[in-house]
């Protein structure tokens, strides 16, 4: 019997498993779906502070706009309490996770000002989550901001969060930087317990039509389970005393195996739950579980980081020499 | 709180069963019994009172007869042609002697116009059946005069109207003592509650209630009730001893105030009882000995109560009315006063006479009031007196002293803004801060003006260490805040200001810049009242602070900074705090941006200095309050607008301007109307210039398509085409492009043009252009650029575009969007809300139809901005020719529709007859082609004929003496066909107007129908109707409607021979137009309904035609249309759109009205989502069936 057990954040995870932020962990019967299917834990969709602010003014401005314009119609709508805003919606959703699902549930929240994301990360600490996803996403358009300014920008807040919460930090990074080792560094130095590697951006596009620009965000697929794997590798031997976790076009249970191979603590998927549903979660558990059982591990913590660059035959094959030799394989 | 929940906090608490239907002013009380039911308030015997909202109030008045029958508690609201319609029923309510209370916010019955303001109007047309009256004068007393009532009626078994002024008190906020259960509980005695249920209709203990009585006993039974009426005085009168004891306010049922030797006294009924009250104060302390009797008790009329309580000395009284009863000896209390006086006085009897006062909230005033007095003071006293107009026709009214007015203790303050900026609801919260903080009594009362786009608001508010009787609006202020700089120029903002009162301006400009961009008239009355002036540029912080341009917390922080009421830092703790419990339901976000601009809000606050001379330079620093510098006189060039150009006619400059100008109040009684009949046309001169923004037109861009056009709610942006000979003297910048089609002369030319005064900004053409620049995808062929950058230019085009020829109607294609918009639209500029969605249907069918066009409105949105004084949107054309328009009420407008067709047809039967008859006459070849040729009512070239020849034989019988010539000249134009117009609301067709417009389809007659479908009752303020979607928030329907909408169009198909339509012009224009066009041309009933986006759908209205794309895109609004034929095997029903693409879900998550439900009950909203997804599905599969059903009209070709 394999073991799949493994620890993410300090969470003992029944399976390596763990559900990203998705329409899907954001409907209560499709979280009991997924604690049925073995999940490891659930990571709910993040609580953006700009969506929560947007969705309340745009409420605020509804209501307000067509209110005091004529004396038969002071307003126009029953004076109601939107007790399901944003983040009560979302910390309601985070409480009954908790009280019905088996597994650890991590919360991801996304600010817009440094006082957001405290504010947001303690409330979601405070309603019972497991642990704390801090969902960086910044589009670094400012020309007058530096790398630097940037990097420093993401410091702060991982250290203002830090000494706000008590439960374990992880962050979600972007592969955008220009010295990706030095940075991740620096972030678990300033306060996190983990790293989740990468977050997708919503990508503009052209509406061809209305020459509007749309923003889209297409599933992943399974080639881009490439680049996190070779960070995951990298980091490893780096940050040994870090949770690290794969996310980004896990769709089979062999990218997991190589996801957890290379020293990730868990692998996350979304684009594949959220294409078959929940219980291809089973499904994805059980493939890893047979491709072990046919390679003959024994259990997950002895897979982990069995193929990291300290650990490879080729430590230098996740770094550049990797391009040459793509290369001369196509020139051959 | 207002008077609408002092009353209905009662009636909720002591009723099992509120049966309500919205009107203005009373909505308010329903809304409130509807909201508290919807989150389980309970009664006093613990269950939650059921709310049930009927189609009319002739239908309230049903459900509460039928519950009372029961021997349930129950209770309405209602106000005006609301409590007409109760009537019949309120007959039968008293006949059977049945307890129940309806609580009325008295308002002016219709007559030569509609008016949604204050009278006694309704509740005297309700005196004579048999229901006890008792009327509060006061938010207070409106209060206990609610429980009062229900515990009466308990105990009397007579029903009780309860009224108090609409919204001099329903509307008015006050300080007051609330009562509290057990004081209800004490009142509302449980004994009379079990008696009440125990006459109930049982089959356990049957009984026949309503029976037909003949001649022999009618009579008999109609007496035997006597003694209860006999018995309210007493036990009103007791009641009100038992709430004086628990309150220790003691009522009576006529209540008298002043010297108890006076000689002269008035009579009052309602608030003008407070106005009253401080003149007689003030002219018993200048030595005078006057007095007041109140009436509380109205009826059964409490003749000994009024005997005992007026003094023996008096000599003179003078009896008020606050309605009018034309061709009676005497107003209604004038007369009842009279009996009881005549009947019962000891002694010499006093000199009676009687006056009117009020109309439809007429301001009344305590130097009205004094103007009474003195009046009784003179040798000849007048019998009859109208106070507070000036009657130049009959004679009547009094001369009023505006500076008699006696001084008040309390504080004033007035303060100017915008509908939309939020200053109403930041004067409520200053008002309920400063009354709930401090000992001091408050007042506030809100004005509105009659537009629903732009319109301006002022609040009044009084604080003060004694209580407020001033039920009268505030005419000389200790402070004036302006919230929106631009009605400095607009309107006398400081007129209202006394000398050394302070001023707050929410100024765009500089400190330093603010003097200079006064108005000279404004800078002559900072200096001549030496006005302490401070300045803020709120709307700079609300928009830092993330608040858009909603000012309303950084205006009122202001406020408390220099009002002084509560200290500084208190003040602005307090206004945290009433920010934090108001907002809360609306999410963090929105509390923490207001406290941020409160915070911020006092840095900007700036005294204004003033300069020392005409021409001189600023002053370094500011000049102390009070002092301004000697020699200071205004300068600049900027004067105020003026109102009116001075090319209007005449009635409009003379008249109209004045009620524009805020000045109607001084118009005379022979300026107006004798029959409420006004010229049309006239928005056109009321220039407001409300937008910041305008579209501006890039002709190298432009495609012709006309959409900006069509879908331009308030006809300020339009199209026109002429030959380029017409440009000869256009003006510089005039721009044109070639027109792109083939119908018109080759070299004809197109312009667009913005009537940059009379846009609103909604910005909905440039939504809906189509047109971009290839080069910049931002740049379209309008763009909403700033007014103060383009309406000077535009402001000359615009009139130059007007003098352009119009198109010869006969040669465009009318039936396409491009062509339909080279019209002229006869619907123009309307005070509709910005973004509109039903106006750009009026303003479509006006230039259709417009100058052979009669409009029958139902009172609603449309009637308000169609037919609000002081000006309307229906319009003319260079013939003079236009809309004939029309507004009967609100619950018979189809029937009134028929009547007018029937009228026509009558006249057209006529003036054929007499055509054939004297043919000879006439000429044979003429009379045969008028009576052959006759055109339909969309024939343009025939109608151009036709009107040719009924000209010439105008031409031909003028002068002819014969009776039969003289009658056809009256009734020639009856030869030219009438389209016929039918037009209101959802609230209307579907609700209260539904069984008429069902007869009126089934008639077979040539009406066509057009229903302006929002959804909801959106003149009232978003109440749910019978068309309101299942899933969506309204009132009345506050945790979501959970019935579907009624398929008013399918309804109208099973006649067969109906016309139906369902449009939408945001999702497809072409139909729109062609359905409208079948609509009319069709000669039988037609029935078109029209989605209209609407302020209560919340939404973001420039994007309105979007939301009508969504609606069709996903099923929820299909488009068809049901054109009867008599042909063998026809298929009438054409699905117009395509199969839905988009789920409901897409469409209903982008609107407010239902986007709120899933905030508030995200289950619920799920399971009515759910089930209006289904409902689209099945109607889609059943209207695809339609689609292929063969069914021809049976006609009857025989002679009727």
């Amino acid at each position: 019997m394999t073991d799949l057990t493994t620890t993410y954040l300090g969470l003992a995870l029944r399976s390596p498993l763990v559900a990203s932020p998705s329409p899907l962990t954001g409907n209560l019967n499709d979280l009991v779906l997924l604690d049925e299917a073995g999940i490891g834990a659930v990571v709910l969709p993040s609580l953006f502070e700009e969506d929560v602010e947007s969705e309340a003014m745009t409420f605020h401005d509804r209501f307000e706009d067509s209110s005091g314009l004529h004396p038969e119609a002071l307003d126009y709508f029953p004076d109601v309490v939107l007790s399901h805003l944003g983040i009560d919606r979302h910390l309601r959703l985070l409480q009954e996770a908790v009280s019905i699902l088996s597994i650890p549930v991590i919360a991801s929240v996304n600010g817009r000002s440094a006082g957001g994301w405290v504010d947001y990360a303690t409330r979601l600490a405070d309603a019972g989550a497991g642990a704390i996803e801090l969902n960086m996403y910044d589009v670094a358009a400012a020309p007058h901001r530096s790398a630097s300014d940037v990097e420093q920008g993401y410091l702060t807040l991982v250290e203002a969060v830090r000494a706000a919460v008590g439960v374990p930090l992880s962050v979600k990074l972007s592969p955008y930087f220009s010295s990706f080792a030095n940075f991740a560094g620096r972030v678990v130095d300033a306060g996190a317990d983990g790293l989740v590697l990468f977050n997708r951006f919503y990508q503009p596009d052209l509406d061809l039509r209305t020459l509007d620009v749309t923003p889209t965000l297409d599933l992943s697929h399974t080639g881009e389970v490439r680049l996190p794997l070779r960070w995951i590798a990298l980091l490893r031997p780096q940050l040994p005393q870090t949770s690290l976790a794969l996310t980004s076009g896990v769709h089979l249970g062999t990218e997991i195996a190589k996801g957890l191979l290379a020293g990730a603590d868990a692998v996350m998927s979304t684009a594949e739950l959220l294409r078959r549903g929940p219980s291809r979660a089973g499904e994805l558990i059980a493939e890893l579980d047979s491709w072990m059982d046919a390679e003959g591990y024994a259990s997950v913590e002895q897979l982990k980081g069995s193929v990291a660059q300290h650990t490879a035959r080729d430590p230098g094959a996740f770094e550049r020499a990797q391009y040459q030799q793509v290369l001369a394989a196509w020139t051959r | 709180m207002d008077g609408n929940e002092a009353a209905a906090r009662v009636a909720h608490r002591v009723s099992d069963v509120c049966a309500i239907y919205p009107i203005t002013p009373a909505s308010p009380m329903g809304e409130h019994a509807d909201a508290w039911s919807a989150e389980g308030r309970v009664n006093l015997w613990g269950e939650v009172p059921r709310v049930i909202a009927m189609q009319s109030e002739a239908g309230a008045a049903g459900a509460l007869h039928g519950a009372l029958q029961k021997g349930a508690l129950a209770t309405t609201f209602t106000a005006s042609q609301g409590l007409l319609l109760m009537l019949p029923n309120m007959f039968k309510i008293a006949g059977e002697l049945t307890p129940t209370v309806i609580h009325v916010a008295a308002r002016t019955i219709a007559t030569h116009a509609l008016s949604i303001f204050g009278d006694h109007s309704d509740v005297m047309a309700a005196r004579g059946t048999g229901w006890a009256m008792l009327c509060a004068s006061s938010v207070q007393e409106a209060h206990d005069f609610a429980l009062v009532s229900h515990a009466a009626t308990l105990r009397t078994r007579v029903p009780f109207i309860h009224f108090f002024d609409g919204f001099r008190t329903s509307h008015e906020l006050s300080k007051i003592s609330a009562l509290g259960d057990d004081d209800l509980r004490a009142l509302v005695r449980a004994g009379d509650v079990l008696e009440h249920r125990a006459r109930g209709l049982t089959p356990e203990h049957p009984v026949l209630r309503g029976s037909a009585q003949n001649p022999d006993v009618f009579f008999q039974a109609r007496e035997a009730a006597n003694p209860f009426y006999d018995a309210v005085p007493g036990e009103v009168g007791d009641v009100f001893d038992e709430l004086a004891h628990r309150t220790g306010r003691q009522y009576r049922l006529v209540d008298y105030f002043g010297a108890p030797d006076a000689e002269h006294v008035i009579v009052i009924m309602g608030s003008g009882a407070g106005a009253v009250t401080e003149a007689v104060e003030s002219a018993n302390a200048s030595g005078r000995k006057v007095g007041v009797a109140v009436i509380r008790l109205y009826r059964p009329f409490p003749s000994e109560a009024l005997l005992d309580a007026l003094p023996f000395t008096a000599r003179r009284i003078a009896v008020l009315d606050r309605s009018k009863e034309p061709g009676a000896p005497a107003d209604p209390l004038h007369l009842d006063v009279s009996l009881a006086i005549t009947e019962g006085w000891h002694g010499q009897l006093p000199l009676v006479t009687g006056g009117r006062y009020g109309l439809a909230s007429k301001e009344f005033t305590a130097a009205h009031a004094l103007s009474i007095l003195d009046d009784l003071a003179k040798p000849e006293p007048r019998r009859r007196f109208t106070v507070g107009i000036v009657d130049d026709v009959t004679w009547l009214s009094l001369p009023v002293d505006g500076a008699s007015a006696p001084p008040l203790s309390a504080q004033q303050s007035v303060f100017f803004g915008l509908g939309s900026d939020g200053t109403v609801g930041a004067n409520k919260a200053s008002i309920t801060i400063i009354g709930d903080r401090t000992d001091l009594w408050v007042q506030g009362y809100f004005v509105y003006d009659s537009k629903k786009s732009g319109s301006v608001t002022v609040s009044h508010l009084r604080f003060g260490p004694d209580p407020i009787r001033s039920t009268y609006l505030i005419t000389g202020a200790d402070f004036v805040a302006c919230h929106q700089f631009a009605l400095l120029r607009q309107m006398p903002v400081l007129d209202i200001a006394r000398h050394g009162a302070t001023v707050l301006l929410n100024s765009p400009h500089p400190i330093g810049e603010v003097w200079d961009n006064l108005p000279v008239e404004v800078q002559s009355q900072v200096i001549d009242k030496a006005l302490d002036v401070w300045t803020i540029d709120a709307s700079s912080i609300a928009r830092e602070a993330g608040l858009g341009g909603r000012i309303n917390t950084v205006m009122q922080a202001c406020f408390f900074a220099l009002a002084g009421v509560i200290p500084r830092d208190e003040a602005m703790s307090l206004i945290k705090e009433s920010v934090s419990s108001t907002y809360a339901r609306r999410g963090d976000a929105v509390v923490a941006r207001n406290h941020a601009a409160i915070d911020r809000a006092l840095e900007g606050l700036e005294r204004l200095p003033v300069p020392l001379h005409a021409r001189g330079s600023m002053p370094r620093g500011s000049m102390p309050r009070g002092s301004m510098p000697i020699g200071s006189m205004p300068r600049g060039s900027m004067h105020r607008m003026a109102t009116i150009p001075s090319e209007a006619p005449d009635f409009v400059r003379d008249v109209t301007a004045r009620m524009i100008a805020a000045q109607g109040d001084l118009l005379p009684v022979s300026a107006l109307p004798v029959d409420g009949t006004f010229p049309t046309g006239t928005a056109r001169w009321e220039k407001r210039g409300l937008a910041e923004r305008i579209p501006v037109w890039d002709a190298d861009l432009c495609i012709d398509c006309g959409k900006c056009a069509i879908v331009c709610p308030h006809a300020a942006i339009r199209m026109k085409a002429f030959p380029e000979s017409a440009l000869a003297d256009a003006p510089a910048g005039f721009k044109t492009k070639a027109y792109g089609g083939k119908d018109l002369p080759a070299g004809s030319r197109l312009t667009v043009q913005v009537a940059p005064d009379d846009c609103t900004g909604c910005g909905i053409c440039v939504d809906v252009c189509p047109a971009r620049s290839k080069s910049d995808s931002s740049h379209k062929s309008i763009d909403m650029l700033p007014a103060a950058d383009h309406s000077a230019a535009e402001r000359p085009r615009f009139e130059y575009f007007l003098g352009l020829p119009e198109v010869d109607r006969s040669t465009v294609r009318l039936d396409t969007v491009k062509g339909s918009q080279l019209l002229q639209p006869l619907f123009e500029f309307s005070g509709a809300c910005a973004g509109c969605g039903e106006t750009p249907y009026l303003k479509l069918l006006t230039q259709q139809f417009g100058d052979r066009m009669i409009v029958a409105n139902a009172t609603g949105c449309s009637s308000i901005f169609g037919g609000n004084l002081p000006t309307t949107p229906w319009s003319v054309d260079g013939e003079g020719r236009g809309p004939a328009w029309s507004n009967s009420l609100f619950e018979d407008n189809a029937e009134f529709g028929l009547g007018l067709r029937i009228g026509a047809d009558v006249q057209r039967a006529a003036a054929r007859r007499l055509t054939s008859a004297l043919a000879q006459r006439i000429g044979e070849p003429l009379a045969q082609s008028l009576l052959d040729d006759e055109p339909g009512p969309a024939d343009e070239a025939g109608m151009v004929r036709q009107r040719g020849r009924i000209a010439e034989l105008r031409e031909r019988l003028s002068g002819d003496t014969d009776p039969d010539a003289i009658t056809l000249m009256s009734l020639a134009d009856a030869l030219a066909p009438v389209s016929l117009w039918i037009v209101g609301g959802d609230g209307w067709a579907y609700d209260i107007g539904f069984g008429g417009l069902d007869h009126v389809l089934s008639s077979g007659h040539d009406v066509n129908v057009l229903v302006l479908d929002t959804e909801v009752y959106s003149n009232t303020g978003g109440q749910a109707s019978k068309s309101t979607p299942r899933g969506a928030i309204a009132k009345f329907a506050s945790i979501g409607k959970s019935g579907r909408k009624k398929d008013l169009g399918l309804l109208a198909q099973g006649y067969g021979d109906v016309y139906v339509a369902q449009i939408a012009v945001g999702a497809n224009e072409m139909q729109t137009v062609r359905a409208l066009r079948e609509a009319a041309e069709y000669r039988g009933p037609s029935l078109v309904i029209a989605y209209s986006t609407c302020i209560a759908h919340g939404i973001e209205m420039s994007t309105s035609m979007g939301h009508q794309r969504q609606a069709v895109d996903s099923g929820y609004w299909p488009l068809y249309r049901f054109h009867p034929s008599p042909d063998p095997g026809a298929h009438p029903f054409a699905l117009d759109s395509h199969r839905p693409s988009i789920p409901l879900h897409e469409f209903q998550s982008q609107e407010t009205r239902f986007a709120a439900l899933a905030r508030l009950d995200p289950a619920r909203a799920e399971r009515l989502e759910a089930l209006a997804q289904a409902d689209i599905d099945e109607r889609w599969h059943y209207y695809e069936q339609l689609a292929g059903v063969e069914r021809s009209t049976i006609t009857d070709s025989s002679p009727s």
